[in-house]
């Protein structure tokens, strides 16, 4: 299961660096994911207004959403590069 | 509608099957160990890997129920694909390296890693069990409604085609097979659905004017009809019949109450009355169905559907358009979406009704336009909380899907999970975004059949040319041979390997635990395929958005509070995993949807307040530990191999 005690990612130091740069990304999806639920639950017709390009804002949040996920994901990927000392 | 068997699209897929079965028999050598049979010998490289989860995760229920929900009721098929891929930053965030770290062949390894308690095991098993069955009989469903009209086989066929090929993948070499099969998949259905969106943008749009149809004043004048005069259930309808001397029947929705009431509403009255609309009906009758009257044949069927009524600036075509200026046309159109009434007759057949109903393109295109969503339209609190719920499982759900968990094991190490993660969710985006323009493009091809809405991209498909649709038919069935073989690989890993092995006991070796393996997934494909026979008639959408609340609900809040909460005990994680799959599938059994929908009776009889569960399960799950933790806290043994995730 576990890789050589040795392997880069498995050192303490790297692991607990890479969850905590997980989480703070996670946080802020949540907000972005929790934003778009409220909008669509409570405000309903203003996502019928034309935000961009003529596309209305349900459209427009919606496919940030799912481009916003990649972005963090690449970041993150970006984050977790070993640092060289 | 009819089917004809499609002759190119069965020989596509034999091809297909052909070719995976061969290579599943060319690998099976190569997983005669248990960590070739359940991991494949973790040496799976990371862009295979990725590419895979999406072959595991797209399942039927995403591309084919997302597309018909999108192209039957607009936006709300999309808030499946957001929900659904907002799961994967949970995955990659939180779950993909500790999981990836801490097991070794299953979900429960991982779970289990601390406290190496035979309960833990137990109970993780079963929640496996229980989540993969809840999401395997959606699929074999789906298989087998699909082939009826792709293949011109009957129902039963297509889930027993299904599930012999699926088994047999598995059966010659577990996890290295299938994930090759996912990757195979996963490639293809997000290749072609590509050249499908480039063809739809390509076509732009074209308005229709409202068609043919018969004119009912005419008909109302004419004397070979005869006007049906309403009984039974169709006394109060907005229906006027008429009959032919051939059997056909006319029926228009909409009446003319000037006519029906002449006293309340003298002819002369100048009234708007809309024009009554012609509409399209089927009777199911003990002897057969009837079309508007007459034996269903390849002659005589529902014409297809989905077309827009007029465009912005009354044009009559738009051309090309771009992906921006697609949906932004599209939302200063008409279009004509067409919906179902069922009417019992006296005699105890049933009439469906479908009409159709022109609406706003900026309607359709923001949430709430379906049945499913519609409450985020109204002002009940409970219908915004029974939306916010199903979006919170879809979320949470993801990161807790066995099969999905198990890839974690068929690569190297965390960075290979990682990177992985992240082609995943790059593959998956992609496909998502597709979607909305599949069934938007599936929406005004003019080619929907009003009574199933699975087959909205098959049948875009065919608007372009029949190879296309042979080969996105052919595709659709493969889409339910990657996911079926995932789900039969973490079932056969919660048999095998953490109940027979970790929790009974079995003494076996290395060589004997890929033989029970094998024998555990033989026999879950045999009772998939069962459950796909009995099940025929469910809903399969709402299964695989209950399978996601199950998930969620027992298993996410004992992972995450595994991995971040140091005084987590072996009792507070039995608990948890047990309680949150009891209440969440209690809750299920109980719901209106339930009621309505599984065992036909009065949904207002319902105790619970709304039907999906997540929102009040999932943090149950959480309370639950926490306070199982803190009460058997003090006597808890201590780690055996202890790890600390958060720096302190």
């Amino acid at each position: 299961m576990n890789d050589s005690e040795d392997h880069p990612d498995n050192h303490p130091e790297t692991v607990s660096r890479n969850a905590r740069n997980g989480l703070l990304l996670f946080a802020v999806y949540v907000v972005l994911y929790v934003g778009f639920m409220l909008l669509n639950a409570f405000a309903n017709e203003r996502m019928q207004q034309p935000v961009l390009a003529g596309v209305n804002l349900a459209i427009v949040y919606g496919m940030g959403l799912i481009v916003a996920a990649l972005l963090l994901a690449l970041v993150y990927m970006w984050l977790c590069i070993p640092k060289k000392k | 509608m009819h089917y004809e068997s499609n002759f190119s699209a069965i020989s596509i897929f034999a091809f297909f099957v052909a070719f995976v079965l061969g290579l599943s028999f060319f690998l099976g050598r190569k997983a005669q160990s248990a960590k070739g049979y359940y991991a494949a010998h973790g040496q799976i490289g990371w862009f295979v890997n990725g590419v895979a989860f999406a072959g595991d995760y797209l399942s039927a229920a995403s591309f084919l129920g997302i597309c018909g929900m999108i192209a039957f009721y607009g936006y709300d098929g999309f808030l499946y694909s957001i929900g659904y891929l907002a799961g994967w930053i949970v995955a990659l965030f939180v779950i993909a390296e500790p999981i990836k770290r801490l097991g070794k062949f299953t979900f429960a390894d991982a779970m289990d890693s601390k406290f190496n308690s035979p309960g833990i095991k137990l109970a993780v098993a079963i929640s496996t069990l229980v989540v993969s069955t809840f999401y395997l009989i959606p699929q074999m469903v789906g298989a087998g409604s699909l082939v009826q009209p792709l293949l011109g086989l009957s129902y039963k066929w297509g889930v027993l085609m299904v599930g012999i090929t699926v088994t047999m993948i598995v059966v010659t070499a577990g996890m290295v097979s299938t994930t090759w099969v996912q990757f195979i998949k996963g490639s293809l259905l997000v290749f072609f659905c590509f050249i499908l969106v480039i063809l739809i943008l390509n076509r732009g749009l074209t308005a229709m004017p409202a068609t043919g149809g018969h004119n009912e004043d005419q008909i109302f004048r004419d004397p070979t009809w005869t006007h049906i005069t309403p009984a039974g259930n169709w006394v109060g309808k907005e229906y006027e019949r008429y009959r032919h001397p051939d059997g056909r029947i006319l029926t228009f929705r909409g009446i003319d109450f000037r006519r029906q009431y002449p006293a309340t509403y003298p002819s002369t009255l100048p009234v708007n009355w809309p024009t009554p609309v012609e509409v399209q009906t089927i009777t199911t009758t003990k002897s057969g169905k009837l079309v508007n009257g007459l034996p269903q044949s390849a002659t005589n069927d529902l014409h297809a559907v989905g077309t827009v009524a007029s465009l912005p600036d009354g044009k009559g075509e738009t051309g090309p358009l771009g992906p921006a200026s697609f949906l932004a046309t599209l939302q200063k159109s008409e279009i004509v979406t067409w919906a179902k009434e069922t009417i019992v007759e006296q005699d105890g057949s049933s009439t469906d009704i479908y009409y159709p109903k022109v609406r706003n393109g900026s309607e359709l295109l923001t949430p709430g336009g379906s049945p499913t969503f519609a409450g985020v339209r109204t002002d009940v609190l409970s219908k915004k909380l029974d939306f916010l719920s199903l979006m919170l499982a879809l979320f949470c759900g993801t990161a807790s899907l066995p099969h999905i968990l198990i890839r974690y094991y068929t690569v190297k190490d965390q960075s290979a999970a990682r990177k992985s993660t992240v082609v995943g969710i790059a593959t998956i985006g992609f496909f998502y975004i597709l979607t909305l323009y599949l069934g938007l493009g599936a929406m005004t091809s003019g080619a929907l059949d009003p009574t199933n809405n699975t087959m909205a991209a098959p049948l875009l498909a065919k608007s372009f040319s029949n190879t296309l649709f042979a080969i996105i038919s052919a595709i659709a069935f493969t889409t339910v041979l990657g996911t079926v073989s995932g789900l039969i690989m973490a079932g056969s890993g919660a048999v095998a390997h953490d109940l027979m092995e970790s929790y009974f006991k079995v003494p076996m070796d290395d060589h004997q635990k890929v033989f029970y393996g094998k024998c555990t997934a033989a026999v879950i494909g045999v009772i998939a395929m069962g459950l796909g026979i009995a099940f025929e008639k469910l809903n399969p959408s709402f299964l695989v958005g209950w399978a996601f609340n199950i998930a969620a609900s027992a298993n996410l809040p004992a992972l995450v509070m595994l991995l971040f909460w140091k005084r987590t005990t072996r009792q507070g994680i039995i608990s948890a995993v047990s309680i949150g799959m009891i209440s969440s599938l209690g809750w299920i059994l109980l719901s209106a949807q339930c009621f309505k929908d599984v065992y036909g009776i009065d949904p207002t009889r319902s105790p619970v307040p709304f039907s999906q569960p997540g929102l009040v399960t999932i943090p149950l799950g959480f309370v639950v530990l926490v306070v199982v933790s803190l009460m058997t806290g003090a006597k808890a043994e201590s780690p055996r191999r202890g790890f600390e995730v958060v720096g302190h």
